[in-house]
């Protein structure tokens, strides 16, 4: 088990939370993700590093333009030229702003006093335009823990990544707001609780979206003798706590493999040596095919290159990382060869070739000359940082929460003003006069409090995105345990039943809780009332036929037994008594009978009772 | 001693409960603009910073353009626009400051074309051209002709890219390509389309075309710019890159992208077929009209001792009846009227209904299927050439340089 207090972990959290507007934040395109096969727009696009306001090119972006990219954009019917980067874009959108400021607020943070839209340089296609638009707007929150948000920044969402260099513009330009902690959290577990805090705030506002995709951490991670390394997309809270273990064990390991390293005196040889020949006749078909191969002499570096550094992932992964920035699909290195179909004659040729001792590992790359070049200097670029230990990262995050390269750590030289956006100022007044909303965990205390429901419940409920309708439910008189029930079970198990519950509108929901309410339907036929206005009948409808049935006959019998039940209130009263007993049939029939067939049946019946002719009166 | 501070001056500013370090950028609004550490700018009121430091300003000396000797001559004249652009941070606008060899050094494909002589011209945007630009324009493109280069690219804001570019057809025969171009989206972004143009046009500027064209992105997609003939060509979206569009015929060719291929329609000049010459007067009094219902008699006045007056009409050419006995005196006076379409597409006839007929007894000419603002052009290049009346109307009538046709496509 890992000391991480010993190891000097400090890690701090990047939110990014969707906002559910109802435009994008710079078009008028609506916030609604698409299925791929509805596009109806294809076109592609080549992006080129540009420098910033300041003169320079950003380390990431050249970094990303190692191999010039084609990249390939669908649009929809609910995209515009703004997406396809074709028009400027219009104003930052209002609500999104004001809703970044509400969430500013909830962090107790101070506004920035104006506002400036910046692009980030972005260019691995995800942004047609190759930068994201983003914009500071407070800065200075505070964290339960004691530690601190440093900004809040209201951004444009990249494109979806489809496959490979192909995106789907649907995403592109949802707001969002990313969310800064301080490297203030010192274990995993912290990591994870900070983390599903500042969600529970977010959602708080019930103006975010939910659901997989729509929340995204990044997480920043360093140990006192490692680097700090930015580990990508993260999507889920359980994974959180697993992938900060696993980056603290690979840094802690690439610290181990440095010591080592220098202990054995090992060196980087700076110029690759061309080893085509030696394969030329290679049962590997990527060696034999290849125009060009080139390796990397590593003196001192025999066993480390194959050594394990966090599960699955060995030093050699890390260069194969670097290497297929130049487009190659990976390397091979003689810690772990003769496999792959390479030979054990091959690698002794190669050792003799360039001489190589015991001590050394070589690493080779095949590709066509300049792509192999390219590659091996790579390699040799992150097998010298492996002698200084850890190198500063942007990392994504593998399945199971092991992570992989992605790009230098980007820097502010990524950043310039997006000019075709104007500076916004943040009013004072208008900021301090914004809605706080209630935070989620406040409101489950006030359900237990207010409307006695249970705790388990009541922090199932505010965790859950039917929380705001069971407010507004019980604020139009739904008791407070139907309303819970129906919103926190039904609907799940009519999704579990495979029914289309998106029709089912808040308004269609409360129509029937009130339903109940007012006596009109059982209970107990929530659920499969729900069913049908799923399925699209209407609500009133879907009462009707769930109601349990009452014949004619049926009706008449109840008729006749209430009315000689009353006989003398009946004959006291003549027609006069319909109104009372219309209310006591009523609520046999539980509603399921129109009330206009129980006031005939019922006006017969009295009628029948009070003329002088009736059959009962002689008895 | 608020405003003295220097962009590029390293500044403390107090905001939230902290000092924040970062450079001070320029004022806007009364506020001071800050770029923190972490790269994002944010606004501040001048009394919540103060100067740490005043870096000296190390200006980077530009890489050296090294060119292969071997390759064909091509001559850069620019002009300004978009495609030349950068940001200026004092002021936050996208302005034109780059001048040929930027170009150079910012698209480095470009010396695997041809080597390239660069002149700057002018840093405006074309939206502020005129017709007096123009003609030091047309003859610095004749000068680099003369000179022999084995063409020309004429670097140029989108806006009035088309003006430009008719003027040139009418002032210049040429043996070689004069090629404008520029872009639709600004240089400062990773992905504008001024690398491909720039490219598509010195290919196009190496290739057999003997015209002045115009080179744009073709289609929404980064493949294929397309050549068209500089009269024909007009400016149809405001922001797409595939804004160009020749209108009336089809392009006389087309560049595809990244192969930097050249296709050329057998209805395009080619290389060496003119001899090369230079008329570079024009009549600036010269003016153009876009009718519209209801306009009044007095709109016309105005231009009542121009030399010249182009009246984008309606449909087939109309106006009201109303103006028809004001566009007599204008003729009558000794304006040049023609008749042109807002419809762009298609021929002015004023023969097919009372208004035309009108029309064309006020003395209005009927200009055929050229564009309006081609006309404009046109007419300024007669009516400087040709003093004589009946002879300018004549070659009004005629096709000069492509920018009309005897059949409608």
């Amino acid at each position: 088990m890992i000391d991480f207090g010993k190891v000097g972990l400090k890690a701090g959290i990047e939110i990014h939370q969707q906002l559910n507007t109802a435009q994008k934040l710079f078009c008028n395109c609506p916030t609604t993700l698409r299925t791929i096969d509805e596009h109806d727009k294809e076109f592609f696009r080549y992006l080129r590093a540009t420098e910033s306001e300041l003169g320079e090119i950003d380390a990431a972006a050249k970094e990303e333009m190692k191999q010039e990219r084609m990249f390939c954009y669908f649009g929809y019917d609910t995209t515009c030229l703004v997406e396809y980067d074709e028009e400027p874009p219009a104003p930052l959108n209002q609500e999104a702003l004001e809703l970044a400021c509400i969430i500013s607020r909830l962090f107790e943070m101070t506004p920035v006093e104006q506002i400036h839209t910046m692009r980030k340089l972005v260019i691995d296609g995800s942004n047609t335009s190759g930068f994201q638009r983003t914009a500071l707007i407070a800065v200075d929150g505070i964290l339960p823990n004691g530690g601190k948000i440093e900004t809040i920044c209201l951004e444009e969402e990249a494109a979806q990544r489809v496959d490979g260099d192909t995106f789907s513009l649907d995403r592109l330009g949802i707001p969002l707001v990313e969310i800064t902690t301080s490297p203030c959290m010192k274990t995993p577990d912290e990591v994870r609780e900070i983390a599903g805090y500042l969600g529970m705030v977010l959602r708080s506002t019930g103006r975010v979206k939910r659901g997989l995709g729509t929340i995204r951490q990044d997480i920043n991670i360093s140990i006192a003798e490692g680097a700090r390394v930015e580990i990508k997309g993260v999507q889920e809270l359980d994974l959180i706590a697993e992938v900060v273990q696993r980056e603290v064990l690979r840094q802690k390991n690439l610290v181990d493999i440095r010591n080592e390293l220098l202990s054995r005196q090992a060196t980087v040889i700076t110029e690759p040596v061309d080893v085509t020949k030696i394969f030329s006749a290679s049962s590997s078909t990527i060696l034999k095919k290849a125009q060009c191969i080139l390796a990397v002499r590593l003196p001192g570096f025999a066993g480390l290159v194959g050594r394990e550094i966090q599960p699955g992932r060995r030093l050699g992964s890390e260069f194969s990382d670097y290497a297929k920035k130049c487009g190659v699909g990976g390397i091979f290195h003689t810690d772990e060869l003769p496999a792959y179909g390479i030979t054990r004659d091959e690698v002794d040729r190669l050792f003799m070739q360039i001489s190589g001792g015991s001590d050394e590992c070589i690493v080779i790359v095949a590709a066509d000359g300049k792509k192999a070049h390219c590659s091996a200097m790579q390699v040799i670029k992150r097998a010298k940082t492996a002698l200084t230990g850890v190198p500063e990262e942007t990392r994504k995050m593998l399945e199971g929460g092991s992570t992989s390269y992605m790009r230098p750590l980007p820097g502010a030289a990524r950043m310039y003003p997006e000019t075709d956006v104007f500076p916004v100022r943040i009013e004072p007044t208008w900021y301090e006069n914004l809605p706080v909303p209630e935070l989620l965990v406040k409101k489950a205390e006030r359900f237990v409090r207010e409307l006695h429901i249970d705790p388990a419940l009541a922090s199932q409920l505010a965790s859950s995105d039917q929380v705001f309708l069971f407010e507004r439910a019980v604020s139009e008189g739904i008791a407070p345990s139907l309303a819970a029930r129906t919103l926190l079970s039904s609907r799940k198990e009519l999704a579990r039943g495979g029914s289309d519950i998106s029709c089912l509108s808040a308004e269609n929901i409360l129509m029937v809780l009130k339903a109940v309410e007012e006596g009109r339907a059982a209970k107990e036929a929530v659920p499969v009332i729900l069913e049908k206005v799923g399925a699209g009948t209407s609500v009133s409808e879907a009462i009707s036929e769930c109601a349990p049935a009452v014949s004619r006959s049926r009706l008449e019998e109840i008729v006749r037994r209430v009315v000689r039940e009353r006989r003398d209130f009946v004959r006291e009263k003549g027609m006069g008594s319909l109104g009372p007993l219309m209310g006591i049939v009523m609520a046999e029939v539980r509603g399921s009978v129109d009330g206009r067939v129980v006031s005939q049946v019922l006006k017969e019946e009295i009628s029948r009772e009070i003329s002088p002719n009736t059959p009962g009166d002689k008895v | 001693m608020n405003n003295e501070f220097h962009p590029g001056d390293i500044v403390l500013c107090r905001h939230g409960n902290t000092d924040r370090s970062g450079t001070f950028i320029t004022m806007r609004d009364g506020m001071a603009t800050i770029k923190l550490d972490s790269g994002y700018n944010i606004g501040v009121s001048l009394d919540e910073i103060c100067l740490v430091t005043r870096p000296d300003i190390t200006s980077t000396s530009p890489v050296a353009v090294t060119q292969n000797e071997a390759l064909p001559q091509l001559s850069i004249v620019s002009t300004g626009g978009t495609i030349a652009s950068r940001i200026d941070y004092r002021t936050g606008a996208v302005t034109s400051q780059f001048d040929a060899e930027d170009i150079i050094r910012a698209i480095p494909r470009l010396v695997t074309i041809a080597r390239y002589r660069a002149r700057k011209l002018y840093t405006i945007l074309s939206e502020n051209m005129n017709p007096a630009i123009w003609k030091e324009l047309a003859e610095a493109v004749f000068q680099e002709i003369r000179n022999g280069s084995s063409g020309i690219i004429v670097t140029h804001g989108t806006d009035t890219m088309a003006y430009s570019a008719a003027a040139l057809s009418f002032m210049i025969d040429t043996p070689v390509p004069v090629i404008f171009v520029g872009s639709q989206r600004s240089a400062d972004r990773p992905s504008s389309d001024n690398t491909i143009n720039a490219l598509c046009s010195a290919s196009a500027a190496v290739s057999d075309l003997g015209e002045v064209v115009v080179v744009m992105h073709g289609t929404m997609s980064d493949d294929t710019c397309h050549i068209h003939r500089g009269t024909r060509v007009r400016k149809m979206h405001t922001s797409r890159r595939s804004a160009f569009e020749s209108i009336g015929i089809p392009p006389i060719g087309r560049v595809s992208y990244p192969s930097l291929e050249v296709h050329l329609e057998p209805a395009a000049i080619r290389r060496g077929t003119q001899e090369p010459s230079l008329a570079a007067s024009l009549e600036e009094r010269c003016g153009l009209l876009h009718f519209y219902p209801g306009m009044p008699p007095e709109a016309f006045t105005s231009f009542s001792d121009y030399k010249g007056l182009i009246i984008a009409g309606t449909g087939l050419g109309h106006v009201s009846t109303l103006l028809i006995p004001t566009i007599k005196e204008l003729v009558d006076d000794g304006t040049m009227v023609v008749m042109t379409s807002q419809c762009l597409h298609g021929r002015v006839c004023d023969r097919v209904y009372d208004t035309g007929r009108d029309l064309i007894k006020a003395g209005a000419i009927e200009g055929g299927d050229i564009l309006p603002e081609v006309a404009l052009v046109k007419q300024m290049w007669v009516l400087g050439n040709e003093k004589d009346p009946e002879r300018a109307a004549v070659m009004m009538r005629s096709c000069l340089k492509g920018e009309c046709g005897g059949r409608s496509l």
